[in-house]
């Protein structure tokens, strides 16, 4: 074999063991959600499919699947079915960029614990992040329900209001790390982590992430008690299941994206990396839920105002400090 | 500073569910936990019997006539001594609304609610209770009341003359 050989079976390893690890994780987080709202709400949650209902996802499946795949006839067809691949499909490419464990040493080459290190890893995750509202715009369009098209319209404005704080209050990050490569920035933060220097950014970033996976302080494009269901009303089946599968695969690439820009990455004491790693992003996706607990739906005008008024003119002057603090140090 | 008191509402807000997580969940997980209503509570209906083992029900229709989804349907009879009795007595469990009007109306005690809440059947036909199915051996909620102690055809003690009862008043000797 050859090592470019290698190189490109080590690769398709690591997509399928990546692919199956986040498709279960988000699985399982629909139900853990499901048991923390439980908890938060004294009730139990569900429990009946198996041990502690742990095999619920496999029951929401085989409902998922088994149900009817309706499209509204008036709609646009091609466009209804793309949308929630559109959705799916830049939550779950962003992890490519993720690295989620230390570089290991199997038969004298290293291997990267990250699908691909791109050396503008960070801009990709931008440019992804930015597609993934494609998927809520052209669902919503293509439904031809209003209900479904404000929820696009809303999804679209959240967009623009969010996008540019997430990616000012990343800037300090790269000033830090003086990179673009996600591995790169993980190994700045072998050190001190880079929320210890940034937690007003790492707030922001926070506030943002919230808005990007549509959870709810900001889920307007969804607003169960106004628009029935959003961008996804007219969806059944498993076409819906894709759209809640992204939702859930996006809020753990973004938990993985707050660790890797925030919490040090994969370091850690003790513990190997790759435990260090999807511990501290399982504790993102347990604040998301607990979180969804407790906060009432933000208001259209107010995610605006909170966006444009607040959150981007605290960014550009974080990085106007960070600059400052950078040049002072030499 | 209005940011201070959100920061504030939103951590309070945060703490509170935090407490109710570590709570422990109120739910009873019915067919494995069941809980015991009070002797009050209002399901299924009883036909009871008096201390001797007779009949309570007279058959005097007002359980029927109070029904406000009219479940209840018989047919009166009397036996040889004069005393009414229901030759057949229905009630129709899938049209009751356990409201306890007709407990309420029943001049002899005979219909009451019991706390029974597990009425469930797999025919719709099987919740028509016929009078076998409704008569219990007991006397229900009341253990000592006697119908025809009272009043009725054939009372067995005359006006006046009960253990419970004072002696009828002379009104010819009731002059102020």
């Amino acid at each position: 074999m050859t090592p470019d050989l290698i190189l490109i079976a080590v690769t398709a390893a690591k997509i399928a063991i990546v692919l199956f690890a986040i498709l279960t994780l988000a699985a399982y987080l629909v139900f853990a959600e499901r048991r923390v709202l439980g908890w938060i709400q004294d009730r139990k949650g569900p429990n009946r499919v198996g041990p502690f209902g742990l095999l619920q996802p496999l029951a929401d499946l085989i409902k998922l699947l088994t149900k009817e795949d309706f499209r509204p006839p008036a709609g646009d067809k091609w466009l209804f079915y793309l949308a929630p691949a559109m959705a799916a499909i830049p939550a779950i490419m962003t992890f490519a960029i993720i690295p989620f464990g230390a570089p290991v040493t199997l038969f004298g080459t290293e291997i990267a614990m990250q699908v691909i290190d791109l050396n503008v890893g960070l801009l990709l995750f931008m440019a992804l992040s930015s597609i993934a509202v494609y998927g809520v715009a052209l669902g919503g369009w293509a439904s031809n329900s209003k209900y479904a098209l404000l929820g696009s319209i809303r999804g679209l404005a959240q967009l623009i209001s969010y996008e540019l704080s997430m990616g000012l209050s990343l800037v300090p990050i790269i000033m830090l790390a003086r990179s673009l490569k996600l591995s790169e920035i993980v190994n700045a933060q072998s050190g001190c982590w880079f929320i210890v220097y940034q937690p007003l950014a790492f707030l922001i970033f926070l506030i943002s992430i919230l808005a990007e996976c549509k959870r709810i302080p900001f889920d307007l494009p969804e607003a169960e008690g106004e628009l029935v269901a959003g961008f996804h009303t007219e969806y059944s089946g498993m076409r819906f299941g894709l759209f809640f599968v992204g939702e859930y695969i996006n809020i753990i690439v973004l938990g993985g994206l707050a660790t890797t820009f925030f919490l040090g990455g994969w370091h850690g004491p003790v513990l190997p990396p790759v435990v260090w790693f999807t511990m501290k992003t399982l504790s993102f996706a347990f604040f998301f839920i607990w979180l969804r607990g407790t906060a009432p739906r933000l208001r259209y005008d107010q995610l605006m105002q909170l966006g444009w008024k607040v959150l981007t003119p605290l960014a550009l002057v974080n990085i106007l400090v960070t600059a400052w603090w950078l040049v002072l140090k030499g | 500073m209005t940011i201070f008191t959100d920061i504030k509402a939103i951590l309070l807000g945060l703490w509170t569910t935090w407490k109710h997580m570590l709570r422990r969940p109120v739910t009873i997980q019915y067919p494995e936990e069941k809980r015991q209503p009070s002797p009050r509570y209002r399901a299924r209906i009883v036909l009871t019997r008096d201390p001797d083992g007779g009949e309570r029900c007279v058959a005097c229709y007002l359980c029927s006539a109070a029904c406000p989804v009219d479940c209840i349907s018989m047919q009166s009879g009397e036996r040889e001594n004069g005393r009414r009795f229901a030759v057949w007595f229905r009630i129709n469990f899938s049209r009751c609304i356990f409201c306890g009007l007709c407990a309420e109306a029943c001049p002899t005690l005979a219909i009451q609610m019991t706390p029974d809440y597990e009425i469930c059947k797999r025919d719709i036909m099987d919740l028509l209770y016929e009078k076998e199915d409704l008569l219990i051996d007991g006397c229900g909620k009341d253990e000592s009341y006697n119908f025809y102690q009272h009043a009725g055809i054939g009372v067995a003690q005359r006006r006046g003359e009960g253990a419970e009862e004072k002696a009828p008043v002379d009104v010819r000797g009731l002059v102020p």
